[in-house]
This record gives structure tokens, C-alpha cells and sequence, in this order.
């Protein structure tokens, strides 16, 4: 069960894609209320999106992008029914595959 | 018979040697597999610092065409949306900074061939500060900037 949520949509020959990711994203620079302690940081470092398994974009992030990120982009020549893959890896390694299709 | 178990032992120490060396050549390490994924520039505590890493250069020319989309005013710093848009021909990279935050480099997006000037995303930002947009194209980095202010800092406890 992959908890990427993708949306793409084709328009006058542009298809915008809108995903949402879910994932803590910890800079590593806060405290924890409680304890007081740093808590460690855990965030996505790169995203891949393909649509019909060519890359589109790459994304690269550090613990700046907000929590459960959001992340939309837009590509010229999709057509309705093309596969469109969104990967993300984090810093400790952790990897999530979404796909869909443009409608 | 204990010349053949001096045989097994040594296979067995032999097969556990190839392991180590995959280990320790960081074939099996997670940290490999992000190779693009630019550390000192994620890293730096100077805008121009991680511009440089990322980029390869520093100066940047103030463009009009770059268009950043962002509240005047964010009553949370811990979730921003901005977006970035251009009109440029050739635009290879986006780079996303808060100014004032701790590592101000935030996201930076590679465009393949076929994608559009134009990314949106959500971002953390300590205190009220400049939101700087930067775009790659062959030849040069433009930049251009927004003021947000933040009411509520977004990365501290």
C-alpha cells in the first residue's frame, strides 16, 4: 500500500501532476517539546517522476519542505492514459513508488 | 580429514571476505544510491555557499519573468506553498531558498526535456524573510524574490 496520492491532468497539450506525499519530514534541528532532545532527522531527499517511464523531474529537498510534502509540476506532450510514476527516497534510505494514469 | 575441514573453513572465511569488500566499497550502503543528491549544498548555511555547490556559480541576475507565488503573509511557517513559474526557454533547474532559514536551500528541481518551467510545493520557513527563487537555464542563474512574512517561525520546537 503505497500512501502517495497522485493527480494528473491533461490541458490544452500541458499535463499538470499534484502529488502528495506522506512523511514526517524532521530537519533534524528541532527539539522535542518533552524531552528536550533533538529529534533525528528524517526527511525525503529525492524525488523521482516519470511519465511513461522517462524522467520528467527530479527533485532534490532537504528538511525545509513541509511536512507530508506536496509537490505539483507540469510537462508538455502527455497524452490521457499515459502511466505517470512518482518515487521518493528519504534519508535513512526509505523508498515509496506510486503510479498513475493521465486523465 | 582435517586438511578438508581446513578447506570448508577457508572457503567460508573466503565468501564472507567478498561480503565485507561490497560493504566496504558502499555497494550495499543507501547513501550511494542518492549520488545526486547534493550534500554540502543542502548543507550550507550561506545562500550563495549552497548556490555554488548546487549550481556551480553564485551570481545571479534579477529577472522579472521569474514569477514566485506566495502568501504576503503566512500565518504558519510551517507550511508556506509557493510556487514557481517562468516564461525562460531552456530551463534546466529551479531552486527553492527561504533566506533566513538554517540551511536556506530548500528543494531543487531538475526539468527533464519535456517538463515545464513551473513547480509548486509546500515549505518551512523560521521567521519572516525572502522567499528567492532561482533558475538554471544553459548559460546563466537568474533569481528573483518575495517577501513573506511569518507570523509563527515553522522550524523551531
Amino acid at each position: 500500500m503505497s500512501d502517495i496520492k497522485i493527480r494528473a491532468k491533461l490541458k490544452d497539450g500541458e499535463t499538470e501532476v499534484k502529488c502528495l506525499m506522506s512523511h514526517p519530514m524532521e530537519t533534524g534541528l528541532r527539539k522535542d517539546s518533552k524531552t528536550d532532545e533533538l529529534v533525528p532527522a528524517h526527511f525525503i531527499q529525492e524525488v523521482v517522476c516519470k511519465a511513461k517511464d522517462q524522467v520528467v523531474m527530479t527533485a532534490s529537498w532537504s528538511g525545509g519542505v513541509s511536512k507530508n510534502p506536496y509537490l505539483a509540476f507540469k510537462f508538455k506532450g502527455g497524452e490521457v492514459g499515459d502511466p505517470i510514476e512518482v518515487t521518493w527516497t528519504d534519508n535513512k534510505g526509505e523508498t515509496q513508488t506510486a503510479a498513475d494514469k493521465i486523465t | 580429514m582435517i586438511d578438508a575441514k581446513r578447506r570448508i573453513l577457508l572457503k567460508g572465511s573466503l565468501a564472507a571476505g567478498t561480503v565485507g569488500v561490497a560493504v566496504g566499497a558502499g555497494l550495499l550502503s543507501p547513501g550511494l544510491v542518492l549520488a545526486s543528491w547534493n550534500e554540502a549544498a543542502f548543507q550550507a548555511k550561506e545562500l550563495p555557499a549552497a548556490l555554488k555547490s548546487l549550481m556551480g556559480s553564485d551570481t545571479t541576475e534579477t529577472s522579472e519573468a521569474i514569477k514566485i507565488k506566495a502568501p504576503d503573509i503566512a500565518e504558519n511557517g510551517a507550511v508556506v506553498p509557493v510556487t514557481v513559474e517562468t516564461d525562460m526557454e531552456g530551463v534546466k533547474s529551479i531552486a527553492i531558498v527561504a533566506d533566513a532559514n538554517q540551511t536556506p536551500l530548500i528543494a531543487s528541481f531538475d526539468l527533464g526535456e519535456s517538463a515545464l518551467p513551473f513547480v509548486s510545493t509546500r515549505i518551512k520557513m523560521a521567521k519572516t524573510s525572502n522567499v528567492v527563487a532561482v533558475v538554471q537555464t544553459a548559460d546563466k542563474l537568474y533569481s528573483n524574490k518575495k517577501e513573506v512574512k511569518v507570523t509563527i517561525g515553522g522550524c523551531g520546537g
